[in-house]
C-alpha cells in the first residue's frame, strides 16, 4: 500500500500514471506514459491502432505488469502490485471492446453476479437474493433498458444490448473508476447517443475513461480528450484543440 | 434458471429440476427395491435380482457418482480433468487398506498385524502410513482426505499459475499416470502389481454374504443421491453461476473481482472427494483394488460417459455412466476385441452429432413433438438446462 514514488502534482487524482513503460519482445507498447484523471472526471482516449490503449487498460487493471513507472489509485493504492480481481474489488471496473457478458446466464443473473461484495467462495455458496439486492438489480435493469428481457439468456441479446448489459454489470460493481473500451462499437446511432447521455450522467458519481474511435460519440461526450500515439501522450485538451494540433493531424492523416 | 434464486433450498435443489427429480426417484426406488428383491424374493422368481446383477448395478452406481463428480468440474466450470480416475482409485485404496486390516490373522501367512504381501516382502512392521486404517472411521476420513489433499495441492499449483485448457488436461493425465507407476512398485507398500484383495469382511460383516452386498448396494445408491444433491446445491448457488462465468469467460469473472483460482480449487476438491467416495464404495463390491485403476484410459472413459450423457446437467452424467457401462458389459462379453473401437467411435459420434449428449437429444425430440403438435411455448425451457 505504500507509495512507490511521490506524486509530482498536488491536486487529488483518482488515477495517477507517471512514466509507465511496458515492452513486449523489444516493442514498446507504453513509452513513459503519464496521465492523470481527477475524481468525477470523464476522459476520452483516442489514438490510432497500436497506440497502446488496450495495454494501458491492462496495466491499470493488473493484467499486465509495467516494466517501470507509477500507477496510483485514489492517490494511495499502488495498482501495479495487485491482480485483476483485487484491482476490480478496489473499485476499478473494466468494459471490454468485445462485449463479454456471460452468455449462458440470464440478463438478471449477469447483473446479480456483478453486484458489489460477496466475492469469496463461501459467500457465493450461501448467497441470498435480498430485497436490497433485488432493488439494485431492478434499478440497473431500468437504466440499461433490459427489464423485459431479464430472464432471457444474455447470449440471445443483440450486440448493442450486450454492450449495455456489460455497462450494467460495471455499474453493479459500483466502481469509482470505469475503464470503457469502445462502447459504441456495433451500436446504432440512436444507441450511441443514448450511451453518451448515460455516461455523462455517470460522470457525476464516477470517474470514467472512455477509449473510442467514433468521433461523433466523443463529441457528444463533451469532455477532455487525450491522444495516445506510440505508447505515450501526444496531445491533451478539448476536442477542438487536439483536432487542430499539427502532430495529431500528422499521426491520423500523415501515413 | 432465474426462478431458482427465489425459492427455498428445497425448491432450488429438487423442485426446479424436473429431470433430476425423476432420476432421484428412480435411484431411490432402485436403491431400495433391488436389495429387497435380492434378499426377500425367492430365487427363480421373475422379480428376483441375483447377487451378481446387484453387484454389477452397484458398480454402475459408483461409476455414476464418479461421472457426477466429473460433470461438476467439466460441465459447469470447464475444467477438463483427464485424471479423475486417480481420485477414485485413492478413495478405493483407502477403503482397501481398511479391508486389508480387517483380514487380521486370516491371511495365508496368518500374521495378525501385517497384510500378506508385506510378509511376503519380508517386512517386519506396518509402515507409518498404514497406521490407523484398522479403524473404520479413520479409513472413511482418509477416503475423503487422500483425494481431497491431492486435489488441493495439485489445484493450488495448477490454478494459481493459470494453467487451463489442453495443458491442464495433459497434466491431470500425467498425474494419474505417475500414480499408476508409483503404485505398481512393491516398495510403495500398497501391494504393487496385485493391489489389495482377498478381503474378508467390512465392519464385521462377511463381504460374500448377500445381506452385506445388499447393504453396500444401498449405500452406493444413497451416496449417488447425496453426491447429486451436493453438486446440485453448488451449481444452483451463486457459486455455481460464478463457475459458469469462469467456464464461459474466465477473464470476465476476474475483472468482476472473482478470484477464479479459489473457485476452481473449491470445486475441484469437492469433485475429487466425491470421486473418492465412489472409489471407496466400488472396492468392497468388486473385491479388489489395483494400480490398473490409475490407468489413463479409465479417466478418459469417464469423460466419454459424461459427454454421452450430456455435460452440464448432472443427471446426464448419471445416465451416460449407466448407459456406456451397460454397453461395455454387454459388448465386452459379445465382441471383446471391438469394444475400444466402439468406445472411441461413440465419443466421436457424440462430439459431432450430439453435443448435448443423450439428454440433449431427448430434449430435442420433446421439443419437436411439442412444436409439431402445435403446443404453446415449446422449446425454450427444454434447452435451458442442457445448455453447454
Amino acid at each position: 500500500m505504500s507509495i512507490a514514488t511521490p506524486k509530482h502534482i498536488d491536486h487529488p487524482t483518482v488515477l495517477y500514471m507517471n512514466g509507465v513503460s511496458v515492452s513486449f519482445d523489444g516493442f514498446k507498447a507504453l513509452n513513459s506514459l503519464s496521465l492523470f484523471i481527477e475524481p468525477g472526471e470523464m476522459r476520452a482516449i483516442i489514438g490510432p491502432n497500436g497506440a497502446g490503449k488496450t495495454t494501458m487498460m491492462d496495466v491499470i487493471t493488473g493484467k499486465t505488469r509495467p516494466d517501470s513507472g507509477t500507477i496510483l489509485f485514489n492517490d494511495k493504492e499502488d495498482l501495479t502490485r495487485y491482480d485483476e480481481a483485487q484491482v476490480a474489488n478496489m473499485g476499478v471496473g473494466r468494459k471490454f471492446q468485445k462485449p463479454s457478458v456471460i452468455e449462458s446466464l440470464t440478463v438478471f443473473e449477469n447483473i446479480e453476479m456483478s453486484l458489489k461484495g460477496g466475492r469469496s467462495v463461501w459467500q457465493a455458496l450461501v448467497h441470498k437474493l435480498t430485497p436490497a439486492r433485488q432493488e439494485k438489480i431492478d434499478e440497473i435493469l431500468d437504466l440499461i433498458d433490459l427489464k423485459d428481457r431479464q430472464h432471457e439468456e444474455a447470449g440471445s441479446l443483440s450486440h448493442g444490448q450486450k454492450q449495455w448489459l456489460e455497462i450494467g454489470m460495471l455499474l453493479g460493481q459500483e466502481p469509482e473508476l470505469l475503464l470503457i473500451d469502445e462502447p459504441a462499437a456495433g451500436m446504432t446511432d440512436e444507441e450511441t447517443m443514448k450511451t453518451a447521455e448515460l455516461f455523462k450522467r455517470l460522470a457525476k458519481k464516477h470517474s470514467l475513461m472512455v477509449v473510442e474511435h467514433d468521433m461523433d460519440f466523443i463529441e457528444a461526450l463533451d469532455c477532455k480528450v487525450t491522444v495516445l500515439h506510440e505508447g505515450r501522450v501526444l496531445a491533451e485538451g478539448s476536442l477542438e484543440t487536439v483536432k487542430a494540433n499539427q502532430e495529431v493531424i500528422e499521426v491520423y492523416l500523415g501515413r | 434458471m432465474s426462478q431458482e434464486i427465489k425459492g427455498g433450498p428445497l425448491t432450488r435443489l429438487i423442485m426446479n429440476d424436473k429431470a433430476g427429480r425423476k432420476l432421484l426417484l428412480v435411484l431411490l426406488l432402485v436403491s431400495v427395491l433391488v436389495p429387497l428383491s435380492n434378499l426377500l424374493v425367492p430365487e427363480g422368481s421373475l422379480f428376483h435380482v441375483s447377487t451378481f446383477t446387484m453387484t454389477l448395478l452397484g458398480k454402475y452406481l459408483c461409476y455414476a457418482l464418479l461421472a457426477v463428480a466429473v460433470d461438476l468440474i467439466w460441465g459447469y466450470c470447464g475444467i477438463l480433468s483427464l485424471g479423475h480416475g486417480a481420485f477414485f482409485a485413492l478413495g478405493g485404496y483407502a477403503m482397501g487398506m481398511y479391508l486389508m486390516r480387517q483380514i487380521g490373522d486370516r491371511g495365508v501367512y496368518a500374521n495378525p498385524e501385517l497384510p500378506d504381501f508385506m510378509v511376503f516382502l519380508n517386512w517386519t512392521e506396518l509402515p507409518w502410513y498404514w497406521q490407523g486404517f484398522d479403524q473404520f472411521w479413520f479409513a472413511m476420513i482418509m477416503v475423503l482426505a487422500a483425494p481431497g489433499l491431492l486435489a488441493f495441492v495439485f489445484g493450488v499449483l495448477a490454478f494459481r499459475s493459470r494453467v487451463t485448457g489442453v495443458y491442464l488436461s495433459i497434466i491431470t493425465q500425467a498425474l494419474t499416470y505417475a500414480l499408476l507407476l508409483a503404485f505398481f512398485r512393491n516398495d510403495m507398500g500398497f501391494g504393487g502389481n496385485n493391489g489389495l484383495t482377498d478381503f474378508k469382511d467390512i465392519l464385521g460383516f462377511d463381504l460374500q454374504a448377500d445381506t452385506t452386498r445388499a447393504a453396500l448396494f444401498f449405500a452406493s445408491g444413497i451416496a449417488l443421491i447425496g453426491g447429486y444433491l451436493i453438486s446440485r446445491f453448488i451449481v444452483t448457488s451463486k457459486l455455481g453461476r460464478v463457475l459458469v462465468a469462469i467456464r464461459d469467460s474466465e477473464s470476465r469473472a476476474r475483472f468482476l473481482g472473482y478470484r477464479v483460482e479459489w473457485y476452481k480449487l473449491f470445486v475441484f476438491v469437492v469433485s475429487s472427494m466425491l470421486a473418492g467416495v465412489a472409489g471407496a464404495l466400488y472396492v468392497p463390491q468388486v473385491g479388489i483394488i489395483n494400480p490398473g485403476e490409475f490407468a489413463p484410459i479409465n479417466s478418459i472413459e469417464i469423460i466419454i460417459w459424461v459427454a454421452v450423457g450430456g455435460r452440464g446437467t448432472l443427471y446426464g452424467a448419471v445416465i451416460g455412466a449407466v448407459l456406456v457401462n451397460y454397453a461395455k458389459t454387454y459388448f465386452t462379453g459379445a465382441f471383446a476385441e471391438l469394444w475400444l473401437f466402439m468406445l472411441g467411435g461413440l465419443f466421436v459420434l457424440t462430439t459431432l452429432y450430439l453435443p448435448k449428449g443423450v439428454v440433449g437429444l431427448w430434449a430435442q425430440i420433446q421439443e419437436k413433438r411439442r412444436s409439431s403438435s402445435g403446443g404453446p411455448g415449446g422449446g425454450q425451457s427444454a434447452t435451458a438446462e442442457g445448455k453447454v
